[in-house]
């Protein structure tokens, strides 16, 4: 497949201290299989350049801004005071804290003896072992995609996950991502993290992407997860970086036989998100849930681009996506369900449904099936316009104002996705962010 | 209390209500019948401050106010309520608080002391059985999975905590099997009161023979064309509306 690289995006300013240090990692940092997959991910970002909107893959996102900016990585040792960070904290989590991409040990739970079954790393140590090594890069291979190419060439760190066969983390692993730009300078990220998940282990993880400032950053995470056969993982992701973060995400999910996996997204943060998300339904029975809420306002932007891919047959797959809108926002929904010739009596669902606060935000949706089995079941829907003004008019018939009623029907939209967050800290978090969202916020508060 | 002279209104360039007049005094029930695209409905949701509806001419007067300067939750503040022929589910809003909400909303407007959370779930708690309405359906999303005779059954159950002055009752019958008419009928002649009014618009005189209207008036084409005591509706029953209509027609 051949590229185009847009010379102008080439000779980008961002281009030039990421390829300078692309050879300092090249020539200090790793070694063996490692070193050899950071090259070959260097080369090929060299090849893929900043993707431009003549990419069909792109077309939506124009990551130009990105392009045109000196991001450079923070070079302090990653160290945080401790009351910077109790503000994402959740009730009645274990914490891996990271700073701008790397792991901050003294205020990350990494000492859990009391968990038979389970390692939680800093990646960058966990690396030194070949075998958790050779697994960088299995789900997601850094030749396809420019942002995995990115972070696989200059990743510095992470979090490594191991959960043993039949092991279960009883409390939710929070991974907490911190951004901050020191002195002003806009700083780039490029967290990297691996879920090993052994046969019938069970575990609660959620990612948090939360900045310290208001200055420029692009945070460009890759998560790879190897679900194994009949293990249960619950995945929460949630991005609230300031309005000045870029955030081009790539998470890959792969599902062994009896699997059940399930995401729950939230994104109501950063100036441009793009969450590339992919399911690999690779067993039997493997039960995939990928839902989402998006909550944008001013010229914000939010990309889910989704890849569920059923490779073996009686496997399940279901997407619900909900986003508010207002301002000048812009949300892109790309689904795509792709069902092999051996995936029979696959079950796919896939929705995606918009709320226009304003006249001026754009929600794009496209659901992409493509099938090559016969005896499958895929429906997807999708529906976007604003609130219906029979609804405005039955709450205000009972008293209630105009911005009041407009706020209750606006949680009751994001409700069907909130009582789908089964972390209550989590859900209290979102619930919290809606009420200060909405101009009639109290009432909502009251009414829920 | 209410006067509502010579009123026309239209939707989208088309007239609706073509020069309606009607005068509703406080304690009587006054019940409107008429056949399908008569305009019962639009009467009922113009009142209630619909804004889709254009308003062409006349006048409504409510307790010697304007009514249609006023926006619908200025009108339920002042004690205008309409239950709804389809009420609206709010998910993920629950029925307890979105009333608590409404009520508080219309108590602070009217500089009364909200109620806390005791005094409003005593209050629930005695109106809930006005209409027999399971109490874990309080605890539910407004009107979410409810059937179709339980939603009819917590709008009036709304009326019932709001306690308006002028209630007007948009079909609340279409549905209902006789039971549960019965039950909504016990609840609504429950709250008949010397100083409330009701409007009940129907197309079927059943519901009159549990709520006993003191004046009945055919709609017929956007005006009323005759009005008469309870055993109009009757009339109505036996003859139909084909009478009423070609009446209509020579007017």
């Amino acid at each position: 497949m051949s590229v185009p690289v847009d010379t102008q995006i080439s000779d980008s300013p961002a281009l030039g201290p990421l390829l300078e240090e692309m050879q300092t990692l090249g020539e200090q940092g790793s070694t063996g299989p490692l070193l050899s997959l950071r090259q070959h991910a260097g080369e090929a970002f060299r090849r893929l350049g900043f993707p431009t909107t003549r990419l069909e893959e792109w077309r939506f996102t124009d990551v130009s801004r990105v392009a045109n900016t000196r991001f450079l990585p923070d070079p302090r040792p990653p160290e945080l005071a401790a009351e910077r960070l109790a503000p994402f904290l959740y009730a009645g989590c274990r914490n891996v804290v990271l700073l701008n991409g790397r792991v901050v040990s003294e205020l990350s739970d990494l000492d859990i003896s009391d968990a038979p079954g389970l390692t939680v790393r800093s990646l960058a140590e966990a690396l030194e072992e070949p075998a958790v090594a050779e697994r960088i890069g299995s789900l997601l291979p850094p030749d396809q995609h420019p942002f995995v190419a990115l972070n696989t060439a200059l990743f510095r760190d992470g979090v490594y996950l191991e959960v043993e066969a039949g092991a279960r983390l009883e409390e939710p692993l929070h991974l907490v991502f911190l951004g901050e730009t020191p002195d002003g300078q806009a700083t780039v990220s490029y967290p990297r993290n691996l879920f090993v998940l052994g046969e019938r282990s069970e575990c609660t993880v959620i990612e948090t992407y939360a900045s310290l400032d208001d200055g420029e950053s692009l945070t460009c995470p890759v998560t790879e997860v190897l679900a194994g056969a009949s293990s249960v993982c619950k995945h929460f992701k949630v991005q609230k970086e300031s309005l000045a973060a870029n955030h081009l995400a790539s998470f890959q999910v792969r599902l062994d036989r009896a699997t059940n996996f399930s995401s729950h997204a939230i994104t109501h943060g950063g100036a441009l998100v793009r969450n590339d998300v992919g399911a690999l339904l690779d067993g039997e029975g493997a039960v995939c849930t990928l839902n989402g809420l998006y909550v944008v306002a001013g010229e914000q932007q939010v990309d889910n681009h989704m890849r569920v891919e059923h490779k073996k047959p009686h496997t399940y797959s279901h997407e619900l996506f909900k986003g508010i809108l207002d301002g000048n926002a812009k949300t892109v929904f790309n689904g795509r369900i792709y069902v092999h010739r051996e995936a029979q009596k696959t079950d796919a669902k896939q929705s995606n449904r918009n709320l226009l606060l304003s006249d001026q935000a754009i929600a794009h949706s496209n659901p992409q099936l493509e099938i090559f089995a016969d005896d499958v079941r895929c429906t997807h829907g999708s529906t976007t316009g604003h609130l219906e003004e029979e609804a405005v008019f039955y709450l205000r018939s009972r008293g209630i104002d105009e911005a009041a009623a407009t706020s209750l029907l606006t949680y009751a939209f994001a409700s069907e996705f909130v009582d789908l967050v089964e972390v209550e800290a989590l859900r209290r978090d979102l619930q919290n962010f809606l009420f200060s969202r909405l101009t009639g916020g109290d009432i909502v508060r009251q009414a829920v | 209390m209410l006067k509502i002279e010579n009123l026309k209104a239209s939707v989208e360039g088309q007239e609706i209500l073509r020069g309606l007049s009607l005068e509703v005094k406080a304690g009587e029930v006054h019940a409107i019948m008429g056949p399908n695209g008569s305009g019962k409905s639009t009467l009922a949701q113009v009142l209630a401050g619909r804004e889709d509806y254009e308003i062409d001419a006349g006048s409504v007067t409510y307790d010697g106010e304007d009514l249609l300067e006023l926006a619908p939750e200025e009108r339920a503040q002042k004690g205008v309520f309409l239950a709804f022929q389809y009420p609206v589910e709010i998910p993920g809003v629950s029925n307890t608080y979105f009333l608590k909400a409404a009520l508080n909303s219309i108590r602070k407007a009217r500089g009364e002391q909200e109620l806390d959370a005791m005094e409003f779930l005593k209050l629930v708690r005695e109106k809930v059985k006005v209409v027999d309405l399971d109490e874990s359906l309080m605890k539910r999303p407004v009107n979410d999975g409810f059937s179709g005779g339980e939603k009819k059954r917590n709008e009036i159950f709304h009326m019932a905590v709001l306690e308006p002055r002028l209630a007007i009752l948009d079909e609340t019958d279409s549905g209902l099997d006789i039971d549960a008419l019965k039950t909504v009928a016990a609840g609504v002649n429950s709250l008949r009161t010397d100083g409330r009014a009701f409007l009940v618009i129907t197309h079927y005189q059943r519901l009159l023979e549990y709520i006993v209207p003191d004046v009945v008036h055919v709609m017929v084409d956007g005006r009323i064309v005759q009005s008469g005591g309870k055993e109009l509706a009757l009339e109505l029953e036996s003859k139909g509306y084909g009478w009423l209509e070609s009446k209509a027609g020579a007017a």
